[in-house]
C-alpha cells in the first residue's frame, strides 16, 4: 500500500527500485503485495513481489536465495566421489537425476563409460526419477488449483518409487546411487519383477488421474489460455523442458544430445501447442507414459554383466575382494580418503531432468577436487519466465503458472 | 404429513395447551442437533475426504478418531489470542460473533418435522417443529445468509493484511452475485408452494402428485417433491448457489489456502476462529437443509409405504441434511477451484439469466396447467380465482385439478396470503 512503500522509500530508496517496487508515494492506484516465502504454494521459500491493480497483476517480480546452500561452492572442497552426496540436495524430490548430471560430466573428464548394463540401469533409475518428480510436480500444481485428492493420488505413485529406490538402496530419497563409474551397486533380487509391477499398475494410476482432470470445465478454465510464453521468448530466456516443449519445440536432450545409450530406447517426445498451463500439463502427463515406456523397455532388454567401469582407480572394488586382495585395500583404502584425479580439462554433459536441461561444467585442475564445478539448473532459468508469464494475470493464475513451470527451489537456489 | 401414523396429539393437556410448546421442543431438539452435530460434521467430513483420497484420515483420538474434533475443539479454546498489530480492534472482535450469530439466527426457522394434534371438537391439524415460525421463512433465511458476508468483510478490512482485505472483498462479491441465482430459484418453488413459510412449502409437497393423473401412492413420494415439480434447474441451480454462497469448495475463493493462504481469517486465532469455523459449518447446516426442506420434501419420507413411514420426519430432515453435507464434502474432494472471474462469469452471465428464463417457463406452464384444470367438467367452486392460489395448501391441489375445498384444514395460518403474495414477488 501507498503508505508501507513512503516508509521504505525514507529508508533506502535505490533498495526499493531494485526490489521492483513502484515507489511514487502519491500512487495508490496499485498495492504491492509480498508473495511469500512463506506462502503455501510458492513451492519453498521464493518470494515474489507482485505489484496488483485489484486482483490484476501488474508486475510480478520473484526474489531467490531463502534456501541458499552453498553446494557449488562445497563442490570444490570435496572430492569428486564426496561431492556426489552434495548433488543428492540440489533437487531434492529428483536425486538421482542430479547424481547422474554430475557423474556424467566427471565420466567425460576421466575419459571412461560405465558398461551396458550400469548405462541401461542408470536409465532406468532417471526415468523413474522423472516420474517420481513428475508426480511431486502433478500433485502440488493441482493442490495449488485447489484438486486436493490429486495429490495423494500422484503421491500413492511416486511412494512405489521411493519403495523401488529403497529396496535398491536402502535409501528413500538421497540415495546418491549414481556415482562417477557406474553405479553403488546393482538392482537386488526381485528388483526387476517389481519395477515391472509398477509399470503395469501405473496406466491405470494414471487413467484415474486424468479422469479428473482432462475434461475438467472448471481445471481447463483454470488453465487453457492461462501463462502463455511465446517459443522465441522461451528461447532468449533459456526456458526449457516441458515448458519449452509445449511451446511447441521438440528440444529433448535425450534426442538431441543421447547419453548413458538413450539412443537405444524408443520414445516420443510430447510437444505442446498453445504453450499454456494447460498444454504444460499435458506434455508432462505424455512424459510419464513414454518414461514408462522406457523403463519396461530397459527391463526387457537388460544386458548383463558389471554395472562399474573396471578400472580400481576410479572405481572401489567389490567388498569380498578386500579380504584376499592387498591391492584391493589399497585402492579402497586411496579412493575413499583422496579419491581419483581426473587430468586438466573442463567437461559439461546435460541431461534432460524433470524441469529441463540440466547439467554440471566442472574445471578440473588434475587434483583429486573440482576446480570449480557450476550448475545449470533448469529451474532457475524457467524461473526467469515468471515475470513475462504473470503479467495481466490474476493472482489464482500466479499459482496455477508457479505451478506449471515447476520450480524446486533447492534447485534454483543451490 | 405425518398423518398416516395415525398418531395426533391431544392439544390440550389439562390447562397447558401443547402446540405453544412446540417452538421450546424444537429449540432444544435444533440447538442440540446443531452443537452436537458440528463435531461429528467435521469427523464426517474428514473420514469422508479420507476415503475418498485412499488415506485413513484422524484414527487416534477416542474410537475411530471421533473424538479428534472435540480435541480440536478444547485446543482452540486454550490457544493464545493474537491480537496482531494496527488492526482495527472493535471491528475486529466484532466480525466473528456478526458471523456466528447470524448464522445461529439462520438455521432456527428451518422446520424439523409437523407434529399433528386433535383439539377438542376432534379436529386434526398439524403444528411445525420450528424455533421461529415465520411466515416468511425463505426470506427470513436468505437475508440471514446474505447478511453473514458483513463478518467476512469486515474480518477482511480489520485484520490489517492484504490477503484479508482480497478474500473480504471476493467474498462480498461472490455472495452477492450468487444470491440472486439462489432466490431465483428457490422463488420458482416458491411458485409452486404459493408460500414462503417453510412448513407450507413441505405441506404442498406433500399434498402434490407428481404429474396429472399419476397413482394415488405417489402422492406426496419423492418423484412429487420440488426437485422434479419445478423441473431440475431449480435445484441444480440452488445446490449450486448453496456451494457458492457458503464459500466452500470449488466456490472456496475468500479462503483459497494456495492464493491467499486462509483470506479474511488469517490474522484470527483462537476462539475467534473458531467462531468463524463454527458459522461456515452451521451455513452449511442451513443451506442443506433448506435444500432439503425446499426440493427434497423436508421431513417427508421417500414414499408413504411402511419401512419408510416408520421413520419419524426428524429423521428423514437430518439423512436429508447428512447428504447435503456429504455433497459437500465430495466436490470439496473432485473439484479444483474456480478462479474469480470465472466464478462471477458463472453467476452472472449463465446462473441468473438461466434462473430468471426458468422462473418465467415454469409460471407459464403452472398457468396453463390451471388454466386447463379450471376449463376441465369437474366443478371447481374456487378454482378460478388467484386467491385459494396463494393460500397455503391449497396450491398445488389446484393445479392437480384437485377441488381445494377437499384438502383437509391447512395449518392455522394467521395471515393468509395478503402477507405472502407481494413478499414473493418482491424476493429477488
Amino acid at each position: 500500500m501507498a503508505i508501507d512503500s513512503t516508509r521504505i522509500r525514507e529508508l533506502n530508496p535505490a533498495s526499493v527500485q531494485a526490489q521492483g517496487v513502484s515507489i511514487d508515494p502519491l500512487d495508490d492506484t496499485t498495492m504491492v503485495v509480498n508473495m511469500g516465502p512463506q506462502h503455501p504454494s510458492t513451492h519453498g521459500v521464493l518470494r515474489i513481489v507482485l505489484e496488483l491493480d485489484g486482483e490484476t497483476i501488474v508486475r510480478a517480480t520473484p526474489h531467490i536465495g531463502y534456501v541458499h546452500t552453498g553446494i557449488e561452492k562445497e563442490l570444490e572442497y570435496q572430492t569428486y566421489m564426496k561431492g556426489v552426496t552434495l548433488t543428492d540436495r540440489i533437487d531434492y524430490v529428483a536425486s538421482l537425476l542430479e547424481n547422474a548430471a554430475f557423474s556424467l560430466s566427471v565420466e567425460k573428464l576421466l575419459g571412461v563409460e560405465p558398461p551396458p548394463r550400469g548405462k541401461a540401469l542408470r536409465v532406468m533409475l532417471m526415468e523413474l526419477e522423472r516420474i517420481a518428480s513428475h508426480m511431486v510436480w502433478l500433485g502440488t500444481h493441482l493442490l495449488d488449483l485447489g484438486a486436493m485428492t490429486v495429490f495423494f493420488y500422484a503421491f500413492q505413485q511416486r511412494e512405489k518409487v521411493l519403495d523401488l529406490k529403497e529396496m535398491m538402496s536402502g535409501v528413500r530419497m538421497m540415495t546418491s546411487w549414481i556415482v562417477p563409474g557406474g553405479l553403488r551397486g546393482d538392482a537386488p533380487e526381485g528388483w526387476f519383477e517389481r519395477a515391472k509391477a509398477f509399470c503395469d499398475d501405473f496406466p491405470r494410476a494414471m487413467e484415474e488421474i486424468e479422469d479428473l482432470l482432462n475434461a475438467n470445465p472448471i481445471f481447463r478454465e483454470r488453465t487453457q489460455g492461462v501463462g502463455y510464453i511465446s517459443a522465441e521468448d522461451c528461447l532468449a530466456l533459456g526456458v526449457s523442458g516441458p515448458t519449452l516443449r509445449a511451446a511447441g519445440i521438440p528440444y529433448d536432450v535425450r534426442k538431441a544430445t543421447p547419453y548413458s545409450g538413450y539412443e537405444n530406447y524408443q520414445f516420443y517426445v510430447p510437444v505442446g501447442q498453445y504453450s499454456d498451463v494447460y498444454d504444460r500439463y499435458r506434455v508432462r502427463m505424455a512424459e510419464l507414459y513414454q518414461s514408462r515406456e522406457i523403463i519396461k523397455q530397459c527391463i526387457e532388454n537388460m544386458p548383463d554383466g558389471p554395472i562399474n567401469v573396471d578400472d580400481r582407480k576410479i572405481v572401489p572394488p567389490p567388498r569380498q575382494e578386500l579380504d584376499s586382495s592387498m591391492e584391493a585395500v589399497i585402492h579402497h583404502f586411496k579412493l575413499w580418503t583422496e579419491g581419483f584425479h581426473p587430468p586438466v580439462g573442463e567437461a559439461y554433459v546435460p541431461i534432460e531432468s524433470g524441469k529441463g536441461e540440466m547439467g554440471f561444467y566442472i574445471v578440473s585442475d588434475g587434483t583429486n577436487r573440482p576446480w570449480r564445478a557450476h550448475q545449470r539448473p533448469a529451474c532457475l532459468m524457467n524461473l526467469q519466465a515468471l515475470s513475462k508469464l504473470c503479467e495481466g494475470r490474476l493472482i489464482a493464475d500466479v499459482v496455477a503458472i508457479i505451478g506449471s513451470i515447476d520450480i524446486v527451489l533447492g534447485e534454483i537456489d543451490r | 404429513m405425518i398423518g398416516q401414523l395415525a398418531i395426533a396429539f391431544p392439544a390440550n393437556l389439562g390447562p397447558i395447551y401443547l402446540p405453544a410448546l412446540v417452538p421450546y421442543i424444537a429449540l432444544v431438539i435444533w440447538l442440540g442437533f446443531v452443537l452436537t452435530i458440528l463435531p461429528g460434521l467435521i469427523w464426517i467430513e474428514r473420514v469422508v475426504i479420507a476415503l475418498m483420497q485412499d488415506r485413513s484420515g484422524p484414527n487416534r483420538v477416542g474410537p475411530r478418531g471421533l473424538l479428534q474434533p472435540t480435541a480440536d475443539v478444547i485446543k482452540l479454546f486454550f490457544k493464545e489470542d493474537v491480537l496482531p498489530e494496527n488492526v482495527d480492534v472493535r471491528i475486529y472482535y466484532i466480525a466473528p460473533v456478526i458471523a456466528v450469530i447470524l448464522a445461529f439466527a439462520a438455521c432456527g426457522t428451518l422446520v424439523l418435522d409437523a407434529i399433528p394434534f386433535v383439539d377438542a371438537e376432534g379436529r386434526q391439524f398439524t403444528v411445525p417443529l420450528t424455533v421461529g415460525d415465520v411466515n416468511i421463512g425463505l426470506l427470513y433465511i436468505l437475508a440471514m445468509a446474505s447478511l453473514q458476508v458483513y463478518g467476512i468483510v469486515l474480518a477482511g478490512w480489520a485484520s490489517n493484511n492484504k490477503y484479508s482485505l482480497l478474500g473480504g472483498l471476493r467474498a462480498s462479491a461472490q455472495v452477492i452475485s450468487y444470491e440472486l441465482a439462489m432466490g431465483l430459484a428457490l422463488l420458482c418453488a416458491i411458485l409452486m408452494a404459493g408460500s414462503l413459510r417453510l412448513g407450507d412449502i413441505v405441506e404442498a409437497q406433500a399434498t402434490r402428485l407428481p404429474f396429472p393423473g399419476a397413482p394415488e401412492f405417489l402422492r406426496g413420494s419423492i418423484l412429487a417433491w420440488f426437485w422434479l415439480g419445478t423441473g431440475l434447474i431449480p435445484v441444480v441451480l440452488y445446490t449450486i448457489a448453496m456451494v457458492a454462497e457458503t464459500n466452500r469448495a470449488p466456490f472456496d475463493l475468500p479462503e483459497a489456502e494456495s492464493e491467499l493462504i486462509a483470506g479474511f481469517h488469517t490474522e484470527y486465532s483462537s476462539m475467534k476462529f473458531a467462531m468463524f469455523f463454527t458459522s461456515e459449518y452451521v451455513a452449511m447446516l442451513t443451506v442443506s437443509g433448506l435444500n432439503a426442506a425446499v426440493f427434497w420434501g423436508g421431513w417427508l419420507p421417500p414414499l408413504n409405504v411402511a419401512p419408510f413411514t416408520l421413520i419419524p420426519g426428524v429423521l428423514w430432515f437430518i439423512i436429508k441434511v447428512m447428504m447435503g453435507i456429504f455433497l459437500y464434502t465430495w466436490l470439496r474432494a473432485t473439484l479444483p477451484r474456480l478462479r474469480y472471474d470465472a466464478l462471477m462469469a458463472l453467476g452472472w452471465k449463465r446462473m441468473l439469466p438461466l434462473a430468471l428464463v426458468w422462473l418465467f417457463v415454469l409460471a407459464g406452464a403452472n398457468l396453463a396447467l390451471e388454466r386447463r384444470a379450471s376449463s376441465a367438467p369437474l366443478p371447481t367452486p374456487e378454482a378460478g380465482a388467484i386467491v385459494p392460489r396463494m393460500r397455503s395448501t391449497g396450491g398445488p391441489a389446484s393445479i392437480t385439478g384437485q377441488p381445494p375445498a377437499s384438502a383437509e384444514p391447512g395449518p392455522q395460518t394467521p395471515v393468509p396470503g395478503s402477507m405472502e403474495a407481494p413478499a414473493s414477488n418482491g424476493a429477488p
